[in-house]
């Protein structure tokens, strides 16, 4: 088996005992009610997943997802709540404000060679103080289209329903991963991530793949922040606070190796889906608190580490694959 | 000789302080003033020693970290579980010393635990340290139990707000652990090793350096700090709040120590020069507080001061600088 499927294969698998085990314990989990849950709850984590798993297997990081997802909640709940403008244009300002955003952060990764971190770091204290001066309060958001949205449902046998935000992270996933792997643009991604010396020696345009890269990671961010207004009919400036850290988790189990260049975007689905599953479980179980959460997430997120190192070592014998 | 360190301490980061506390001055007149009231010192002066304290001694651990090219996102969290521990055992019974004590191991395995997982099992520190990250609150929540345990224990206490010759205790302590692990990197061969291994760990160990055990060292160490900073700052609000102890000071302590000079890429640090760049951030929180700003704006400002540094240590900057500042910003730009 390709070794780059591993780590994708390891992950489903543990997803489909978690889940039997997690039915088996209360059996009214395998229903089409939870599963459209899934879908709605994690809608907004998934889409911004979709934009790390490009930061990650361009060998980057982008910490600055959560602050953009606050951000934009706030901007697109200013505008329509204050400014009195179409919902749908408030969605185009805010896609085209976090564009521009995350390109400068391509660029400045770019041209002044530091480390994505800081540089996303940075952008996060930006647009975390940015809503923060906006507004500091929570703004609610009422308008027809956004009751109209959220009516707006596919119903499915067994009362289970399928929400316009759980179907946009499935669409957004499927668009993802057919411009990771069919793309100029995917391959250039993982190019980048293999080696950037021997990438840009091949001809790929490194500074324009980039700010694309950090430009399409804000970009999902702001559709996440929309999607996330969507569900909550609100914008608060400290909304979405680490979603970052769930984001780059998710990307992690979903078998997308750190050191960049190899994964695969529905790898990161089911990582978000597994996720779901923890938290969904900690509810279902009433009596363990929500911290377990953050326990078993970091637990995952060790295995999983463990789990590409060893993958790594054992199929690469002799290849140092240390960055040192 | 004397001239020579007159001009060392003309550098950027005490003149960049000096002028954020100007600034200060010009925005609350009284900024400088310092009154003795229940024998010790209060003043806005003061207040920023003893508020900088925690993010300063956090500083001194992730400058060792950082010099060798690795970053540790954790801090924020072992701060929270140290917290977590010191509070539970005193409210358990157990005398203060021992709960310190453990309080201190118990950040020391954690910085272990990062350690191992960047030198043994060659994880990306960012990484290898966001493990901990995510699940360190979480286990301090198990500890407390979820509520925000609250004592009453005088020697803990005194170790977050008592004073010292007049001094808040907590800027005494960071004083003193910036001056010991100052000595212990530059009057031994340590400091080298670590820059060492911070520019080429391959080449560091070819050259006979043991660069596992300096890692683990380092981690272990920022894992320490971390400990430390989190028993004054449970000591300071006389509990442990395992969600926001140390929430997001992880960023503030990378902050500072990139203030201070030290290369992101490793490989050149300053342990004073990162408190510098702690005192630095707080003078600016404290600034923009007294002088009616909301505290969010600081972000904004943060956001600021860590692209200015950027620009300045890029390899772009070194290009346009006249050529007698070439050679440190080359040595940046490695």
């Amino acid at each position: 088996m390709n070794r780059s499927l591993r780590p994708l294969v390891a992950t489903a698998l543990i997803f489909a005992i978690a889940y039997a085990l997690a039915v088996m314990q209360f059996p009214s989990m395998f229903s089409t009610r939870v599963l459209g849950n899934f879908l709605t709850d994690n809608a907004f984590l998934g889409i911004a997943a979709v934009g790390m798993t490009f930061v990650i297997l361009s060998g980057g990081i982008d910490l600055s997802v959560g602050a953009v997802i606050g951000f934009t909640g706030v901007l697109v709940a200013v505008l329509i709540s204050w400014a009195g403008i179409h919902p749908l244009l408030a969605f185009a300002i805010a896609l085209i404000v976090a564009g521009a955003f995350g390109g400068i952060m391509g660029l400045a990764i770019h041209f002044l060679q530091v480390p994505a971190f800081i540089v996303t770091l940075a952008g996060m204290f930006l647009a975390r103080g940015g809503a923060s001066v906006i507004t500091r309060d929570s703004v609610p958001i009422n308008h027809e289209f956004y009751s109209w949205i959220s009516d707006l449902t596919i119903r499915l046998p067994g009362g289970g329903r399928l929400s316009v935000i759980g179907l946009t992270m499935v669409a957004i996933f499927i668009i993802g991963a057919l411009v990771a792997h069919r793309t100029k643009f995917g391959s250039y991604v993982y190019a980048l991530g293999g080696n950037p010396v021997s990438a840009s020696l091949m001809g790929v345009p490194v500074a324009r793949t980039t700010v694309a890269i950090y430009a399409l990671s804000s970009v999902l961010a702001a559709l996440s922040g929309i999607v996330f207004s969507l569900y909550t009919s609100a914008g608060y400036p400290l909304a979405a606070v680490g979603v970052e850290l769930d984001a780059i988790s998710a990307v992690v189990i979903g078998g997308t190796l750190l050191t960049g260049g190899y994964g695969f975007v529905l790898g990161t689905f089911i990582g978000v889906m597994l996720l779901g599953l923890v938290q969904t479980y900690i509810i279902f179980d009433g009596t363990l608190s929500s911290w377990w959460t953050k326990i078993v997430i970091g637990i995952l997120l060790f295995l999983f580490i463990v789990l590409q190192r060893l993958i790594f070592v054992a199929s690469a014998p002799g290849e140092k694959t240390s960055k040192a | 000789m004397i001239r020579r360190s007159l001009l060392k301490l003309a550098n950027p980061q005490l003149l960049a302080l000096i002028g954020v506390l100007l600034i200060n001055w010009l925005l609350f007149p009284n900024f400088f003033r310092v009154t003795w009231q229940d024998g010790r010192f209060f003043g806005s002066l003061i207040d920023v020693l003893n508020r900088g304290a925690p993010v300063a001694i956090l500083a001194v651990g992730m400058v060792g970290v950082i010099a060798t090219k690795g970053v540790d996102l954790s801090v924020g969290a072992v701060m929270a579980v140290a917290g977590a521990v010191a509070a539970t055992m005193v409210v358990a019974g157990y005398p203060a010393p021992i709960a310190v004590v453990a309080a201190l191991v118990v950040g020391l395995l954690c910085g272990l635990w990062n350690g191992i997982l960047v030198a043994i099992l060659d994880i990306q520190p960012i990484i290898a340290t966001l493990v901990l990250m995510v699940a360190g609150r979480g286990i301090a929540q198990l500890i407390t139990e979820g509520f925000i345990v609250t004592f009453t224990d005088p020697v803990l206490i005194y170790i977050g707000t008592g004073s010292f010759l007049g001094f808040p205790m907590a800027a005494v302590i960071a004083l003193v652990l910036m001056i010991v692990v100052t000595l212990v990197v530059r009057r031994t061969a340590i400091g080298l090793f670590i820059e060492a291994v911070g520019v080429n760990r391959a080449a560091a160990s070819l050259a006979g350096i043991r660069s596992r055990m300096l890692l683990l060292l380092v981690y272990s160490l920022s894992g320490l700090c971390a400990a430390i900073a989190g028993i004054i700052v449970a000591g300071d609000i006389r509990g442990a709040d395992a969600n926001n102890a140390g929430l997001w000071l992880e960023l503030d302590a990378i902050l500072a120590v990139v203030i201070g000079g030290t290369s992101l890429l490793g490989g050149r640090f300053s342990v004073p020069l990162a408190v510098v760049g702690a005192l630095i951030i707080q003078a600016m929180n404290t600034g923009i507080l007294v002088s009616g700003f909301p505290p969010e704006f600081n972000l904004i400002v943060k956001a600021g001061l860590i692209f200015i540094v950027l620009v300045i240590q890029s390899p772009l900057a070194s290009r346009l600088a006249p050529p007698r500042f070439k050679p440190v910003a080359k040595a940046a730009a490695k």
